[in-house]
């Protein structure tokens, strides 16, 4: 050990609301980050998909072409595509700067509650209450999905893309994990509906909220059960569930208007952040920074882990 | 001459005049046959081609227009003159003849009747004003008023001829003096038919009284009934706006009658005006109302079936207009009188019938006799057929008098009577081969007992008991196969059923796909059927593998049972089919996910991991693999997805499978019998999670049912520290050998160890499918509790094992226990114990050790081990879920956590420094220490199990070393940490 090792700082939650966005798109379904964190996307009920600054908080462009309530939403690691899917069963892919529809993907037989792009932008993930996955393909202009996983016996609440990996959760009670480079599928039982899946950041977990109002933080590799985080409530929405940029801490979207916070290590609740008085419906943490976006009726709140002032001046200084 | 010139002034001249001859001209010769051809305006030739193809030819050549046939008009736009729609009319189909004086479309105004401006007929004349009110264009005559064809058709010339004047009725001449005369009496009395009061008649009767007696008047002239065809596309009923009803500011709110169209405006046209309000505007069912006008509720037309006729007839046009109904308007006028006498409502729609109903006549019952018992008593049966001397008609009588038929010879019953036995000896047909009857398939005790029932129920009726002795033979041999025979018993049983059975070829053949197999099936149940007692051994093949021989033995056995000489005499009463289905297998996914049970199971102990992870094969499509960056992982397989197999439909596989759930047992005893389950299969990979740190723990809920149905748990936890501490001492001796550790427990396990040890096994499915219940209840015994020691094992390896991933940091605990034995255990107790207070009911005993609880499941699985022996007696193969923990156990845990809180804290801060320690160390000497923990701990178990009266001692001990050793053990900790 040449180097004295760095102290380590004590994590910070995202426990000060910086600001309020009034996203007027009717409830809003889902609230995401860009790839780099510095814009959001937000699903509103009203058809639309809207950009916004996080750090203004103004509103940039809004995205409308789809048939009836967008359901996710996800931008591409070059923040110059969306893709975002709906209850008319549809998916589609933005040119982000004109808020043209690039293409709009058909096949699924129900509607569609989540999205995803692979790392590349490549292939456009896509899982819906039909049971199935569908990869469509951004790069020729095929309108079949390259492949449709079908292995899920109920609806695809949830997926997640990661390098190789596609995780998927299912209300059959299932996480599924397709590991493309091996071949193989691991099925895990949780036996409770499965709400929302992520891959922990290192890749080395995946964490599943299921509506026995538990989430569970598996191993990816065995299996086993890491950890547990209960407390909350999750009953009977589709509710997200996160981890923090750091993989410090677990968050989840609970029915009683809280934003429940674990540390993921102790499993002990170390924020209950109180959001409002309605369901929190969706939330999405920053990819690096402390910073937590959360959803609830028609507002989409921003969290972050010091008061707004000091946040402000440390965006603003590259500026200058 | 000049009356010539005159005459030739008024001559009229036809046709076109020859050519004046001119003398210098030469005579023309008349033109030859041939060239005398019909041309044309245009010069063209037209040949002939017969009346019924049309007469003249067409066109060019028979066809349309030109030489290039008919053009059609071509579509042309520009920018100044947009594609207007081109309509095509039937005009541009027509050739230019068409258009002339004698086409089909003449342009010029041609007369197609004569017209005269004689006296008009009236009568027509009305005729066409009531057809005329259908039209399109209510009252459009005024053209044919105009221009009145002079043409009259034969038969009014006829009449005419006959002395009919237009404006009379066609008939006899009729006197009017005899129907004054009724209607005079009409005032009076009312009796028969009242003479309809003719409107358009009054006005004549004024000076009828004038006429003379023998002059006789035409009949009335009748208006025809005018049949017009329905021009428009609007529907039935509908009426266009009548100028002269919309004027009056009518709507629509009368009745509908689809049969008497227009019938008020034919009133109306015939005199008898309505007395409406006469409203300014125009009204009707397609028009609103006006601003200016005050009414509104009629503006749009409503409708009901009310309004609508629902039966054909019904009432009849009273409006004098009696044409060929004429008849019947006198009774309906009589009706009308009628309903107006009624003095009740009439409901609309009903009218008063005509005829008053018939009365029913209803005749009164006789009269009882006063001595009448209502009892019914049958007469004896009389047999015809004995009574000689009767004669047929009597014998007749008498059985139908009776109502029982009398039975009949078979010759006098109909075909219908006959049964089919009777039938085929008719026909001289063989017996069918099979059992006659379901009964014959039945056990013949079972048989035995439905004839008692029959019996019991109707105790006259003596059943016929077959004496047949072929059918007894078949009985024996259905006897053995129905009740679930064991072991050699079985194959015997077997044997009996197959011997002296008739080699059937419709047998069915199990392992068709085989054909080698299939050969050895059939060699053995052709040695069953020969009775040879070890058919079995002697048909298998001597060359294959021990292994395979016993697979295929259960195979035999199983397949023999399953389609035993009684479904193939079954079989014999039905033909296979002809063309056999090519759809016999089914594709099913390669890898099935397991039972959901297991898994459930294993989730409410919270027992991830190895339970409920499943992974299958699975197939990326190509492209995928390319776009996401990634080689393909199963090159040059063409498969998408999951891998699927074909699988027979009617494989043995797939009826042995079924068969699992009920016990039926093998004879021959497998070598392997002791392994059949999925569990064989986690007891095979935990022997390498020994190996293998990051492998999960096999927790088995055993244990967990072991810890909590413990009685006493606070004893328990005391007991493991003193078995700890005792085993420390004995720690060396233990390195020294697993398997003696091993040995002492229990000779039943180590043999079920050795044998698995033995071989490495074929796939699990495969063992599954065909020894899941095929042991008997010795060898399952012994591998249940070779299972629950496996198990146990295995989870305390796991538990040791337990390596979080690597972003975490492990609690201190286990490090602890790892690294020093003695102090780990002493410790774990301890906060075990002070843990337990709040969480042994819950999920206390989970092997997942992120958090700190993996020192309280060491702990617990220490004190469950000791009570291991008596838990064994209980437990039952599978997953069971925890009984409730007993109050008991609680309170114990109390007490011990009050003596030892202080340890607790003090473990605790221990913990929080240890966590930030390397977590390589800590898988090391997990590692290391992995397998000293799991023998002290059979050790302790072997000690618990070996005599109780350990406890109190066991109790004392723990007293004593609480306090300073359990300091000293601490510092031992310590140290280990700073080197």
């Amino acid at each position: 050990m040449a180097f004295p090792q760095p102290k380590p700082q004590a994590p910070q939650l995202p426990q000060h609301l910086l600001r309020t966005i009034d996203c007027q798109q009717g409830a809003v379904r889902a609230v995401r980050f860009n790839a780099d964190g510095n814009y959001v996307l937000s699903c509103g009920s009203d058809k639309s998909l809207k950009l916004w600054s996080v750090s203004q908080g103004t509103f940039l462009k809004t995205y409308s072409g789809h048939g009836y309530e967008v359901l996710d939403a996800d931008g591409s690691y070059d923040n110059s595509q969306i893709c975002s899917c709906s209850s008319d069963k549809s998916v589609i892919l933005w040119d982000v700067a004109t808020g043209q529809v690039t293409r709009k993907l058909r096949g699924h037989a129900g509607k569609v509650n989540c999205v995803q792009f692979n790392e590349e932008a490549t292939v456009i993930l896509s899982g819906s209450i039909d049971g199935t996955v569908r990869c469509w393909d951004t790069r020729s202009r095929r309108f079949e999905p390259i492949q449709v996983l079908d292995e899920a016996r109920d609806s695809i609440s949830s997926l997640k893309v990661a390098q190789h990996e596609l995780l998927t959760g299912s209300v059959d009670g299932r996480v599924r994990r397709y590991d493309l480079r091996m071949g193989q599928l691991h099925v895990d039982f949780v036996n409770s509906p499965i709400t929302c899946v992520c891959f922990s950041q290192d890749g080395q977990c995946t964490l599943s909220s299921s509506l026995d109002s538990t989430v569970r933080l598996l191993d990816k590799s065995t299996g086993e059960m890491l950890g547990e985080f209960t407390g909350h409530k999750m009953k009977g929405y589709k509710l997200d569930c996160c981890l923090s940029s750091k993989d410090t801490h677990v968050l989840s979207c609970s029915e009683d208007g809280f934003v429940y916070c674990w540390d993921l290590v102790e499993g002990s609740l170390s924020l209950k952040l109180p959001v409002g008085k309605a369901v929190v419906q969706s939330l999405a943490f920053h990819p690096s920074e402390t910073c937590l976006l959360t959803a609830m009726e028609g507002r989409v709140q921003v969290w972050g882990a010091e008061p707004e002032d000091i946040i402000v001046v440390l965006v603003e200084r590259p500026r200058d | 001459m000049a009356r010539d010139d005159d005459g030739d002034e008024d001559f009229v001249t036809f046709g076109t005049a020859l050519e004046p001859l001119e003398d210098d001209e030469p005579l023309r010769k008349p033109i030859p046959l041939h060239e005398q051809t019909v041309k044309d305006e245009k010069g063209r030739y037209q040949r002939f081609h017969g009346a019924f193809t049309g007469g003249f030819s067409a066109g060019y050549f028979n066809t349309v227009g030109s030489k290039e046939g008919w053009t059609p008009s071509t579509f042309v736009s520009s920018r100044q003159q947009k594609a207007d729609k081109h309509h095509a009319r039937p005009e541009d189909f027509m050739d230019e003849e068409d258009f002339g004086e004698h086409g089909i479309a003449p342009r010029q105004i041609t007369t197609s009747l004569e017209f005269s401006s004689s006296r008009r007929d009236e009568a027509a004349e009305r005729a066409k004003a009531v057809g005329a009110q259908a039209a399109l264009i209510p009252g459009d005559t005024l053209l044919e008023e105009l221009i009145s064809p002079a043409k009259s058709s034969i038969g009014v010339e006829l009449l005419r001829r006959m002395g009919w004047r237009e404006g009379q009725g066609v008939g006899p001449r009729v006197k009017r003096k005899p129907r004054r005369q009724q209607q005079a009496e009409g005032g009076t009395k009312a009796y028969g038919c009242m003479l309809p009061p003719a409107g358009s008649e009054d006005s004549e009767d004024e000076y009828e009284e004038f006429a003379p007696d023998n002059v006789t008047f035409a009949p009335k002239d009748v208006t025809p009934v005018d049949f017009s065809p329905r021009l428009g596309v609007q529907g039935l009923g509908y009426r266009g706006l009548d100028p002269g009803l919309a004027l009056l500011g009518r709507g629509a709110d009368e009745h509908i009658d689809l049969f008497r169209p227009q019938s008020e405006s034919r009133s109306r046209l015939f005199g008898d005006a309505r007395s409406s309000v006469r409203r300014g505007g125009v009204a009707g069912q397609a028009f609103g109302v006006g601003a200016l006008e005050d009414d509104d509720e009629d503006v749009y037309h409503r409708d009901s079936m009310s309004r609508y006729d629902t039966v054909l007839g019904g009432e009849e046009p009273g409006d004098g207009l009696f044409g060929w109904t004429a008849p019947q308007q006198y009774t309906k006028k009589k009706d009308k009188s009628k309903d107006a006498s009624y003095l009740g409502k009439i409901l609309e729609g009903f009218t008063l019938a005509q005829n008053p109903p018939e009365e029913k006549v209803i005749f009164p019952p006789p009269a009882l006799p006063s001595n009448y018992r209502p009892v019914h008593r049958f007469r004896p049966q009389v047999d015809v057929s004995r009574l000689s001397g009767v004669s047929p008609a009597l014998a007749q009588a008498l059985k139908t008098s009776r109502g029982h038929m009398i039975k009949e010879d078979p010759q006098q019953e109909g075909r219908h009577q006959l049964d089919s036995g009777q039938r085929r000896t008719m026909l001289g047909e063989d017996a069918l081969k099979g059992p006659s009857s379901v009964m014959d398939l039945l056990r013949p005790e079972d048989r035995q007992r439905l004839l008692n029932l029959r019996n019991s129920t109707n105790p006259t009726t003596c059943t016929p008991v077959s004496t047949d002795k072929s059918q007894v033979a078949k009985q024996d041999l259905l006897v053995g196969v129905a009740p679930p025979p064991s072991g050699l018993q079985q194959q015997q049983k077997v044997l009996a059923a197959w011997r002296g059975s008739n080699a059937s070829t419709q047998t069915f053949k199990p392992f068709e796909k085989t054909p080698s197999k299939q050969a050895r099936y059939d060699l053995y149940l052709d040695r069953l059927r020969q009775g040879d007692t070890d058919a079995l051994e002697q048909s298998l093949d001597q060359t294959m593998t021990e292994w395979e021989r016993s697979r295929e033995r259960e195979e035999f056995v199983r397949a023999s049972v399953l389609y035993r000489p009684s479904s193939s005499s079954l079989s014999s009463r039905f033909t296979s089919a002809k063309h056999k289905e090519d759809e016999d297998s089914v594709e099913v996914n390669r890898d099935e996910e397991g039972d959901v049970d297991d898994k459930q199971n294993a989730v409410k102990m919270k027992m991830f991991g190895k339970l409920t992870r499943e992974t299958f094969e699975w197939h990326p499509d190509k492209l995928l693999c390319k776009r996401f960056n990634v080689p393909d992982p199963h090159p040059g397989s063409g498969v998408v997805g999951l891998p699927k197999v074909k699988r027979d439909k009617f494989s043995v596989f797939n009826f042995l499978s079924v068969m699992e759930s009920r016990e039926m047992a093998a004879p021959p005893k497998p070598p392997e019998s002791g392994k059949k389950s999925r569990w064989d299969v986690s007891q095979q990979e935990t022997k390498g999670t020994s190996e293998d740190p990051q492998s999960a723990a096999q927790t088995q809920p055993e244990t967990k049912s072991d810890h909590s149905s413990d009685p006493g748990l606070p004893a328990s936890s005391s007991r493991g520290t003193s078995a700890a501490s005792r085993t420390q001492e004995k720690l060396a001796d233990l390195q020294s050998s697993e398997k003696k550790t091993a040995g002492d427990e229990e000779e039943q396990q180590e043999e079920d160890e050795e044998q698995e040890e033995e071989e490495s096994r074929p796939s699990m499915d495969l063992f599954k499918a065909i020894f899941a219940s095929s042991s008997d209840e010795k060898s399952s015994s012994s591998s249940e509790e070779s299972n629950d020691e496996e198990d146990r094992k295995d989870k305390e390896e796991g538990k040791t094992d337990l390596q979080p991933a690597n972003l975490f940091t492990i609690t201190t605990s286990s490090v602890t226990t790892s690294s020093v034995t003695t102090s780990s255990v002493t410790t774990s107790s301890v906060t075990a114990s002070s843990v337990t207070t709040s969480s042994v009911t819950t999920s206390s005993v989970t092997t997942s050790s992120v958090t700190t609880s993996s020192a309280i499941t060491s702990n617990s699985h220490t004190g469950a081990a000791s009570y291991q022996k008596s838990a064994q007696e209980e437990l039952e193969f599978g997953p069971k879920l925890p009984p409730p923990s007993t109050p008991a156990d609680r309170g114990g845990a109390a007490q011990i956590c009050s003596q030892s809180r202080e340890e607790f804290s003090r473990k605790k801060e221990k913990k929080h420094k240890s966590r930030k320690q390397n977590k390589h160390k800590k898988d090391k000497k997990k590692k290391k220490c992995k397998k000293h923990k799991h023998k002290q701990e059979k050790k302790s178990k072997k000690d618990e199990s070996d005599s109780s009266e350990d406890m109190d001692k066991d109790d004392d001990d723990d007293d004593q070393v609480s306090t300073a050793e359990l300091l000293k053990r601490l510092k031992n900790i310590q140290s280990h940490r700073t080197r």
